[in-house]
């Protein structure tokens, strides 16, 4: 088998807060194979943005660091990449849309502008070159009347023609790797399928992979054919989708599909029992102790769980779960 | 977590004052504000001499015969003015500030908790008062008024009460929305309660903030009018110190450059104190 | 519709105008009477019906309107000139003293802001923060007069007073020359004010302006540092800045006042000066009324530049 595109290996990013270093991401790895659609799921707060601001480079300046590990993309390991060599890679090879459309476009230039704009900077197209594209582009993502609504302002424009419009920017230059950070969000339930549905249109036409980061498990259902479960920091579970419903290892995970009915085929007692995830997510100073962060909220803990943190075991389908009593479930 | 001590609640003029003695330069603010009004008070006593006596040869630069800043153009004695001159800034400034924060407030009150025709007329007039370069205008009342200290007051508060006027009203837009005005007003709470003794207290911190840095301004206001010498000619001031002694500054800079600083320092510190205030009573930074 | 508004707010100002003339102590008829070195209760009465001052208040503010329509805001026992002429004259130095102030302080105000912005530990962002503390607490007046000693007595680089050296002439280029080495100080000094001004608010715009999502939306498609900053943040950081301007044009007008007086600048503000020192009521209440003119239309140009640096402004369809 070919390398894969993208391949992270135990990354651990750490943020520096008033008083302390806390690690966000702790020995996260994991491959993301060309074409491939992949879901970061848990709760806020748990490190899905943190990791996919690492991948585009973008962690807050002065603040968040990668400490360890590497993302290898294409061979070459962005983690050692000069700013310049970043600056070619974002919005050109990986790009990615952000969770707030309403704010992500800037006001004060046209959508069509906006969009020129990186095909400028990355694709060396000239103003009129970039301009028809940006056209052609608002069309792609069906945003009707693309020849006038181009000149429009973003505050012109609807949050779910905006978010279109922030698609199009993403996939301008065909990356090979898009990033959706919670892309539907904020929009109404309509708009979201709507989104879905252009985004997988898209990922055909153009083979793009796509990461996504959601707390919404339909939507991975809907989009992904590989998930990973991230608790604290940490990958707590990682498999195909179809698997990870059916048969999830990681208690966490199984709080998480019980959140949502509809996806598990059958009602069964396992609804009954855990509607929601009892407890909160861990406060940063808890993040990189020695034990199953997970512990705290779960329901099967032994004594175990609070003295060690469980390792990482995959069963030959390359199904992994990070979990003291992953193969109980089982 | 959980272990932490219970902490009891505390004063917020303490805390709000522990705040501001964390921050050094506006502590150093009102060091020397203090000092500067110690001096204008028992100055004059402690320092007979009269700001109007020719005492020695014109011109005679500070240190000489005694003269720790030197003699005027006159032959006055330039410490003695700064001294007398200190009361004049001081009152002035702060009686002016206490016009325009009254005029202000006032109107910011009736505009922010009225709302509708009378908020709209009111902040016409502000607007209107806005357009009206302030120094002009108060030129303008003080030329065909006379050149009276009350008169100058007037004319300074007058002109320079738009700023609070805006903030108090911003102030009252924001608080009346709230859940306990709302309480008081359903019980039946008369409407000058509501405004002064409910919502007014709320809104103070900004208000004492401006108030603040009107002192500051309303004495370089003064300095401004006394320069060009609309001030009560009986008076020593420091902007008519400079304004008096500007012909002369090719032989005597000192003249100019020691009123100058005079002023500048004061409305410095007060500036400081303002900032320092701004910090203590703004509760959005109060956690950081 | 800001037009109309506009023009009602100066009416207010006439309105003003009149109301101030007719409470002060002492009238046309008293001043013309001092100027005869006094006269009989008659010839008072007389002038006073010549000038329709026996009429009533409203009947003599309006004719008062009237004549201000008519571009007439009276004459001048001082200068012996009519008003309005006599400000046309000094009108153009106040306005090139206003607006040179404002463009370099509006420059270099927003220069200082961006940049202690991006470099928050900066020698530049020091500056801003003392230069605010010194343009807010030190006199203008007295900022001026430093200038002066320092750069026109000490160090002989600009001339000491006036607008232009009445033993020079010659062609466009030498007159150009000649008013801009005499406008170097006086712009300095009032812009000093402003500066501190700007430069603080556009340096705290700014740093908010740097964290919105847009701004990371323009990193992540892979822009050039200088685009992010001067493309994407800049724009937005300048409405805060130009409508600050907008207000500051009356506190300008003040300054000028000051500013004019130490450099002997002959604009509106020495005018004012001498007026008020020869009590010409009418050439005092006309500068007030041209200042305020000044000023409004100085809003409706803010305006027009807001429209242009913001979209959202104005309601394009």
């Amino acid at each position: 088998m070919s390398d894969p595109l993208l391949k992270v290996q135990n990354l651990r990013i750490e943020l520096t807060t008033r008083d302390d270093v806390v690690p966000v991401i702790d020995d996260l790895s994991f491959e993301l194979a060309a074409q491939e659609s992949i879901s970061f799921v848990g709760e806020s707060g748990c490190g899905k943005s943190m990791t996919a601001l690492a991948i585009m480079g973008l962690l807050p300046e002065k603040i968040g660091r990668v400490a360890s590990g590497s993302i290898i993309f294409d061979g070459e390991d962005l983690t050692q990449a000069s700013e310049d060599r970043l600056r070619e890679i974002r919005g050109n090879d990986i790009s990615m849309i952000f969770q707030e459309p309403m704010t992500s476009l800037n006001p004060v230039y046209t959508v069509g502008e906006q969009i020129a704009e990186v095909l400028r900077a990355h694709q060396g197209l000239g103003q009129q070159a970039a301009w028809t594209m940006a056209e052609e582009l608002l069309d792609a993502v069906r945003i009707p009347n693309a020849k006038r609504r181009v000149s429009d302002y973003p505050f012109q424009m609807s949050g779910g023609q905006r978010q279109r419009v922030m698609i199009a920017m993403a996939l301008a230059c065909k990356p090979k790797i898009l990033i959706a950070d919670e892309p539907t969000t904020a929009l109404d339930v309509t708009v979201q399928a709507q989104i879905f549905d252009l985004l997988n249109d898209l990922r055909r036409q153009t083979g793009t992979s796509i990461i996504m980061i959601t707390h919404d498990m339909g939507a991975v259902a809907e989009m992904s054919e590989r998930m990973i479960v991230m608790y604290a920091g940490r990958g707590a579970e990682i498999g195909g989708v179809d698997e990870i419903i059916e048969k999830p290892l990681h208690p966490y995970t199984q709080g998480l599909i019980a959140c949502v009915p509809h996806i598990l085929a059958t009602v069964s007692a396992e609804r009954e029992r855990l509607l929601e995830v009892p407890g909160i997510v861990p406060s940063l100073r808890e993040f990189g102790k020695d034990q199953c962060l997970f512990a705290s909220r779960c329901p099967v803990r032994t004594d175990i769980c609070l003295q060690k943190r469980p390792p990482i075991e995959t069963d030959p389908s390359g199904h992994s779960v990070a979990c003291w009593h992953g193969k109980d479930a089982s | 977590m959980t272990d932490e001590p219970i902490q009891k609640a505390r004063s917020p003029f303490i805390e709000a004052w522990e705040m501001f003695a964390r921050n050094r330069s506006a502590v150093a603010g009102l060091i020397i504000l203090v000092l500067i009004s110690l001096g204008a008070v028992f100055g004059p006593a402690l320092y007979p001499t009269d700001p109007f006596d020719m005492v020695w040869a014109p011109f005679s630069p500070p240190g000489d015969a005694g003269f720790i800043f030197g003699t005027d153009y006159l032959g006055r004695d330039l410490l003695a003015m700064i001294i007398n001159g200190a009361r004049v800034s001081l009152i002035i400034g702060l009686a002016a500030a206490v016009v325009s924060i009254v005029i202000g407030v006032t109107i910011g009150a009736l505009a922010g908790f009225y709302r509708g025709i009378i908020e709209e007329i009111l902040m016409r007039i502000t607007e209107f008062f806005q357009v009206l370069p302030t120094l002009l205008f108060s030129m303008v009342i003080v030329a065909l008024f006379g050149a009276s200290l009350p008169m100058i007051t007037l004319a300074i508060g007058i002109v320079s009460w738009t700023a609070v006027a805006r903030i108090t009203r911003a102030e009252f837009l924001r608080i009346r929305e709230l859940e306990y005005v709302m309480a008081s007003r359903a019980s039946g709470t008369k409407n000058a309660k509501l405004m002064f003794r409910i919502i007014l207290p709320n809104a103070l911190p900004p208000i004492i903030v401006q108030s603040a840095l009107m002192v500051g301004s309303a004495i370089l206001f003064e300095a401004g009018l006394s320069f060009l010498g609309l001030t009560d000619p009986n008076v020593v001031s420091w902007g008519q110190i400079i304004g008096s002694n500007r012909q002369y500054i090719l032989d005597a800079s000192y003249t100019v450059t020691i009123p100058g600083l005079a002023i500048f320092v004061t409305v410095l510190a007060i500036s400081l104190v303002g900032d320092g205030l701004n910090d203590a009573l703004n509760p959005k930074l109060r956690s950081r | 519709m800001r037009v109309f508004y506009a023009v009602v707010l100066l009416a207010a100002v006439l309105v003003l105008n009149f109301s101030l003339m007719h409470l002060a102590p002492g009238d046309v008829a008293d001043t013309i009477s001092q100027s005869m070195g006094g006269a009989d209760q008659e010839i008072l009465d007389k002038i006073r019906a010549d000038y329709g001052l026996d009429k009533p208040f409203l009947v003599q503010l309006g004719h008062y309107i009237g004549r201000v329509l008519q571009f007439d805001l009276g004459h001048s026992f001082f200068f012996n000139q009519p008003v309005t002429q006599l400000i046309l004259q000094r009108l153009p130095a106040t306005l090139l003293l206003v607006i040179s102030a404002q463009i370099l302080a509006l420059v270099l105000g927003v220069v200082l802001g961006v940049y202690s912005a991006r470099k928050p530990n900066s020698i530049a962002n020091y500056f801003v923060t003392f230069f605010s503390l010194f343009g807010y607490s030190a006199p203008v007046f007295w900022t001026g007069i430093l200038l002066l000693i320092a750069f026109s007595l000490k160090i002989p680089w600009f001339p000491v007073a006036g607008m232009r050296d009445v033993t020079i002439s010659g062609g466009f280029w030498i007159q150009f020359w000649d008013v801009a080495r005499h406008l170097v100080l006086p712009m300095i000094t009032l812009s000093s004010i402003f500066i501190a001004l700007y430069s603080r608010l556009s340096r705290a715009t700014m740093m908010e302006t740097l964290g919105a999502d847009y701004i990371r939306t323009a990193k992540a498609k892979g822009l050039s540092n200088r685009q992010v900053i001067y493309k994407h943040a800049l724009k937005n950081s300048l409405s805060p800045v130009i409508t600050q301007a907008g207000i500051q044009f009356s506190a300008m007008m003040s300054g000028a006042v000051l500013v004019e007086a130490v450099f002997s600048w002959p604009g509106l503000g020495t005018l004012a000066f001498q007026s008020i020192i020869a009590r010409d009521t009418p050439t005092i209440l006309g500068i007030l009324f041209f200042s305020a003119l000044v000023v409004i239309v100085g809003n409706l140009l803010t305006d027009l530049a807001l429209r242009l640096v913001d979209p959202r402004v104005g309601g394009r369809k």
